[in-house]
């Protein structure tokens, strides 16, 4: 466990680089630890997929004379995070959420097909197989990150990121996929849509997906996911 | 966006800090108060005026009930911030009064303001009302510092430039693109390099983190961005500078200054110690 400076009123736990079961038990343990303890100063606790991010106000945290604001937050999380006690989960809730691949939904299908040596079926094919895991919410309201993706469709994100992804769009980045939950601008591969609303704020609460929860993709058809109310 | 010229006009008129102001961006509107009502206006200068009378930023105003309060377009800088006594009374949505545009939620019906619209004001417990025109200054610790270059504190991911990407990162002049907003600036500008992070995973970013995706355009990210992000970190502007940062329009310059890690909380303390003062002499009732 490293904790770095993220600017001059964030710190980031860092737990590790790899996306897997150990990791993510760590990160949840940890930030149920954190979020369960109240500091002076602490603005608000951001988990990802091996890292907590600590937001604090540099004016507010309690430090011994001469200390920065930077050294005493580290050192106050540091001592909390070392009783933190990884334990096993509940039995997790399945979500179901259907995907349709057609090509006018998914740009970058063929591009990640041929990254990987694959054909468009294929990709599909290993993309709805494997049951994901909720790792993370973030980057968009109810974003879910999705741990699990089969190795061989990992593929970069885009250079340039496109300005505006339409909310529902399924997407691969690097090792890493998950659902745009709005419209926003986005630099993962995009694969296919879904026609159901992961976010809602008139809903209460307003995020399908919680994090530990664990999820399926089913492929539908472009007539199923028109009729669900799909774009 | 320039969440601390929001912070001292709030103060002016004995708001709380975080209380709901309006925001304007390049060109303000023409508002009437529908009844008598304390205001300031913060941030850039939008050359506005009281029934005609021109009006001093961070300076506390009394409107009477029908008094037509006409802001310009900004002479420079970007965003301007009426503070209203009360603050504005829309209903909370996650928390916040604010509004969240690229959801559509939040704030004033989750959308821009528009001629017509009845904005609601609350009422605050009159520890702020009073005469104000006694008070000359806001005082240099607290005052907002503007300008076109930002200190930035080296991020994670700086260490993966080479010495030569380096120096064009904290020496060279970058344009804010047209395809900024207040999620994020785009800064076109000389190359820099393609940093490989393919694996990179998503972690927290904060407002300020200049993140570089493989293309090479640097992007700065402001209020409305997103909460996490997965492409190198290469730095973080400090908090001092992000009203700085608010109020870059598209077409302006900006360069980046390196700063330590200590020296910009130096900078944040002296500045909050400002405002613990501006808040005692606002509170004094002689």
């Amino acid at each position: 466990m490293r904790i770095l400076p993220l600017g001059d009123r964030a710190i980031l736990v860092e737990f590790g680089s790899a996306i897997d079961e150990q990791t993510r038990l760590l990160v949840r343990a940890s930030f149920e630890q954190l979020s369960s303890v109240s500091f002076a100063g602490v603005l608000d606790v951001v988990p990802g997929f091996a890292s907590i991010a600590v937001h604090y106000d540099p004016a507010q945290v309690s430090r011994a004379v001469g200390a920065t604001p930077h050294v005493a937050i580290s050192e106050s999380v540091e001592e909390v995070l070392r009783a933190a006690v990884t334990t096993p989960g509940g039995e997790p809730r399945l979500v179901e959420i259907p995907v349709c691949y057609d090509p006018s939904l998914a740009p970058d299908l063929d591009e990640v097909a041929a990254h990987a040596h694959l054909t468009p079926a294929q990709v599909v094919e290993l993309h709805s197989a494997p049951d994901y895991v909720v790792h993370m919410i973030g980057f968009l309201p109810g974003f879910p990150y999705l741990g699990g993706l089969d190795p061989r469709l990992t593929t970069p994100r885009r250079s340039s990121p496109r300005t505006r992804v339409p909310a529902g769009s399924v997407g691969i980045g690097g090792s890493q996929t998950g659902v745009y939950t709005i419209d926003s601008p986005g630099g993962w591969q995009l694969i296919g849509r879904t026609a159901v609303r992961l976010f809602d704020v008139e809903r209460d609460p307003p995020t399908v997906l919680r994090i530990g929860d664990k999820v399926r993709f089913r492929p539908v058809t472009l007539a199923e996911h028109r009729a669900a109310g799909g774009a | 966006m320039d969440t601390h010229a929001a912070r001292l006009a709030n103060l002016l008129v004995g708001n709380d800090e975080g209380a709901a102001v309006l925001e304007t961006t390049l060109a303000g509107p023409t508002l009437v108060f529908e009844r008598a009502t304390m205001f300031a206006i913060g941030g850039a200068d939008f050359g506005a005026r009281l029934d005609g009378e021109p009006i001093v930023p961070l300076r506390t105003r009394q409107a009477k009930a029908g008094a037509t309060l006409e802001l310009g377009a900004a002479r420079t800088g970007c965003r301007a911030y009426v503070a209203m006594a009360g603050g504005i009374d829309v209903p909370i949505v996650l928390g916040s009064r604010s509004t969240y545009l690229p959801a559509a939620f939040g704030g004033y019906e989750g959308r821009a303001l528009r001629a017509g619209d009845l904005i609601p004001l609350g009422t605050n417990d009159g520890a702020g009302t009073g005469d104000f025109t006694g008070l000359r200054a806001i005082g240099p610790a607290a005052a907002p510092r503007y300008g076109h270059t930002l200190r930035v504190v080296p991020g994670e991911h700086l260490a993966r430039l080479t010495v030569a990407a380096r120096g064009r990162f904290f020496g060279a002049e970058f344009t804010v693109s047209p395809r900024s907003d207040r999620m994020g600036y785009r800064l076109d500008g000389p190359a820099l390099d393609a940093l490989e992070m393919p694996d990179l995973l998503s972690a927290a970013v904060t407002m300020g983190t200049i993140q570089l995706p493989a293309g090479g355009t640097p992007i700065l990210l402001m209020a409305d961005r997103q909460t996490t992000g997965g492409y190198p970190r290469v730095g973080q502007v400090a908090t001092v500078d992000l009203c700085a940062a608010a109020q870059l329009r598209p077409g302006d310059t900006v360069r980046f200054e390196e700063i330590s890690l200590d020296e910009a909380q130096g900078l944040y303390l002296e500045r909050e110690q400002g405002v613990n003062a501006l808040r005692r002499a606002l509170a004094y009732r002689p």
